[in-house]
């Protein structure tokens, strides 16, 4: 199979981010297919921080920063403003994370999209508010440690699923919603493009490792990131036109193989764990029977 | 004798606000409703969709986003409009101070409303006296026709590029937002040639791709982009004092200058006040002058910057100075009083009365007025509410 990915870099050196960091992987391919020609919105997040200090940035393409809630609002004024001025072929981007999307940001992203204005939403999704110390957001997954789900002597680990943002959008009937990792960049740039050719709202969501956060050696970010897919504790799917397409990976393992590799499940005992394997088989049959009806 | 078409117009308050956006040429509107703003939204909605007004209309799902959507859509370098009031304002208080640290020239209207609780939509002006600090321009206004004309002045003040904030103009609720009055309509081409299109050195341009906001440490330039924001604040007097000069020149307008002084020359005793509420207070500086009284009226239209030059002028020779604060704040005496105060300060010898007045749409009566004046007399005071407990 050939290349699919764009040489042009448009996340350059001399970022801040964390060894490993996954969002930066995303950052990076989202660019490539996003192309030069972009306005970016970033609300407070690891990602307002990561392209560096005043007067300096990592990013060739010019980029708002916004407050935390505002990405969606943001994004509509880019769009409007740039359209009102005939600047049609502009790409319009929010890129933010799963707290900024999921939680405070929520209304602005779903009202956003409601406007139908012709713009792509990135979601990265490091699964906790990782910017402030590793706290938990809406997107944090069933069983994690974070600073405020501190697991101590009653076990209060994450006790709530993972709000699946995706989900959200597409029973909003957003024309097109993908999830996607960096662990399958092809994948990721294939659907960036996807978003690219259609004229009004979309919506990625991209599972994006965390070593810090998620307490794994830096050096199995993209590891983690297709265990994630290939244990199908996060599926792969579009929805596009009412459709919705489920990515089956050639060969599927235990959940166990993605959780014991990370520091933030470690405390999960062996039933707790056949607890999430539960769960994820659950979703991942009524994905499938969604993707049937 | 020729048949001129009359450019005179009955119309409300928000009417006229509307009609201000509408001859500023503006490209984006994005607002939320609340009352008793909404009749200017709905109006603009009108002629947006009525091809009047070639603009794009967002219709934002709250005021946080609303600003957050015109600081992005002012950025790529259309000319953006907001409205709001009460509740909707202190709900953009983060985005306001964002809009001015990202140097935004937006205006935005606000009708002043009541803050609950208790809910009150009826007129007063802690809404936008809790945004002073926020690096806004605050103007406001007495009149329907001030209210069409800070939207124009507004842009042209705000644009400047020696200035580069933001400027919310404010009407007071329903007396000025429902009530009908003439307005004399600009000239649309006058308008626009007076404006031209919005002009920014930096903005959304992927053949110059910038951070806009970006992250600044303590050795950064933080302090010194916030100096920059208080001085060009502060400088902005200046600017302004010539360009109302201008815009009353170019349209025979008849804005007063940072402050209007009504019957000021010989006064002994005088208040100081801001908003529609000044009417009153003239018509009855009037009645006492008819009576011999040597007494005038301070009327404020710019807030921020503060005009404290112009009030220490305007007190020389006073014997008493009482400031009327349509506004509430809890701790200590009222923001304007502070002001004024800190104006005069080591500059002028007047004793200084604290009022406070109109909350929730309280009446303030002529019979009001001529008490506050009485009781200049009697020197300082720590603060009287007046109009207050008694039916
Ligand atoms: C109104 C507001 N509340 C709280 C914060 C503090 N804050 C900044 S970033 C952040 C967490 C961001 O989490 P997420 O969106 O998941 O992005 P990440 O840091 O994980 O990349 C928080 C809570 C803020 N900047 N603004
Ligand atoms: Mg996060």
């Amino acid at each position: 199979m050939p290349l699919t990915i764009p040489r042009e870099e448009l996340m350059l050196q001399g970022h801040t981010a964390c060894a490993g960091c996954g969002a930066t992987l995303s950052m990076r391919y989202v660019l490539k297919g996003a192309g030069e020609k972009s306005a970016v919105a970033i609300p407070a997040c690891c990602w307002a921080v990561i392209p560096g200090e005043f007067p300096y940035t990592a990013l060739k393409v010019p980029l708002i920063y916004t407050t935390f809630a505002s990405a969606g609002a943001s994004i509509s004024g880019l769009r409007e403003g740039l359209d009102a001025q005939g600047k049609e072929d502009y790409t319009v981007l929010a890129f933010a994370g799963d707290g900024g999307t999921a939680d405070i940001g929520l209304q602005g992203l779903s009202a956003a999209m409601e406007r139908g204005h012709n713009v792509l939403y990135v979601m990265y999704d490091n699964e906790a508010y990782m910017n402030t110390g590793i706290q938990r957001s809406g997107s944090t997954p069933y069983g994690a440690w974070t600073t405020t789900t501190p697991v101590g002597s009653k076990r209060d680990y994450k006790r709530e699923n993972k709000k699946v943002v995706a989900d959200l959008m597409i029973a909003q009937n957003v024309p097109y919603v993908a999830t996607a990792t960096i662990g399958f960049p092809e994948d990721l740039e294939r659907k960036v493009a996807i978003a690219k050719s259609i004229k009004g709202p979309k919506f990625i969501q991209i599972l994006s490792p965390c070593p810090p956060g998620w307490y794994y050696n830096s050096a199995d970010t993209v590891k983690i990131s297709k265990l994630a897919v290939e244990t199908k504790v996060f599926p792969l799917y579009e929805y596009r036109d009412g459709k919705l397409k489920v990515y089956k990976p050639a060969k599927t393992l235990p959940v166990s193989e993605y959780l014991s590799l990370q520091g933030r499940f470690a405390h999960l005992r062996e039933d707790e764990v056949e607890e999430v394997q539960k769960a994820v088989d659950e979703r991942w049959e009524s994905l499938l029977k969604k993707e049937q009806s | 004798m020729e048949a001129v078409q009359s450019s005179r117009r009955i119309m409300t308050g928000n009417e006229a606000v509307a009609t201000g956006v509408k001859l500023s040429k503006v490209k984006v509107v994005s607002a939320y409703p609340i009352t008793p703003q909404t009749t200017i939204v709905e109006k603009l909605a009108d002629m947006v969709a009525n091809g009047e007004l070639d603009a794009k209309y967002i219709e934002v799902e709250s005021e946080h986003s609303a600003m957050a959507s015109v600081i992005a859509s002012e950025l790529t370098g259309a000319r953006s409009y907001t409205a709001s009031s009460s509740h909707g304002i202190l709900y953009m208080h983060e985005n306001l101070h964002w809009a001015a640290g990202m140097r935004v020239p937006l205006v935005m209207s606000v009708v002043n409303r009541a803050i609950g609780p208790p809910w009150s939509i009826w007129g007063e002006q802690t809404d936008t006296f809790n945004q002073k600090d926020t690096g806004w321009m605050q103007v406001y206004c007495e009149s329907n026709q001030e209210a069409m004309d800070s939207v124009i002045l507004g842009y042209k003040i705000a644009e400047n590029k020696k200035i580069l904030l933001p400027l919310m103009n404010m009407l007071d609720a329903f007396t000025l937002s429902h009530t009908s009055e003439p307005v004399e309509i600009r000239d649309e081409k006058t308008a626009h040639d007076y404006l031209g299109d919005l002009d920014l050195d930096f903005k959304i341009d992927y053949k110059n791709p910038a951070g806009y906001g970006s992250l600044v440490a303590p050795d950064g330039p933080f302090m010194e982009m916030k100096k920059d924001m208080r001085d060009s604040m502060y400088n902005a007097a200046g600017i302004i004092r010539e360009e109302i000069s201008n815009f009353n020149n170019l349209f025979e307008a008849n804005l007063p200058g940072l402050t209007e002084n009504f019957m000021m020359e010989d006064a002994d005793y005088a208040l100081i006040t801001a908003g529609a509420i000044s009417s009153t207070a003239k018509y009855t500086v009037r009645k006492l002058r008819e009576k011999g009284q040597k007494v005038g009226l301070i009327r404020l239209y710019f807030y921020r910057p503060f005009p404290g030059e112009e009030i220490l002028k305007a007190v020389k020779g006073l014997k008493g100075l009482g400031v009327v604060e349509r506004n509430v704040s809890y701790g200590q005496r009222g923001p304007t009083f502070e002001d004024v105060v800190s104006a005069l300060y080591r500059r002028a010898d007047v004793p200084v009365r604290n009022y406070v007045v109109g909350l929730g749409g309280r009446d303030i009566r002529v019979k009001d007025y001529e008490k506050m004046f009485e009781n200049l007399v009697e020197g300082d005071n720590e603060m009287e509410w007046i109009n207050v407990g008694v039916k």
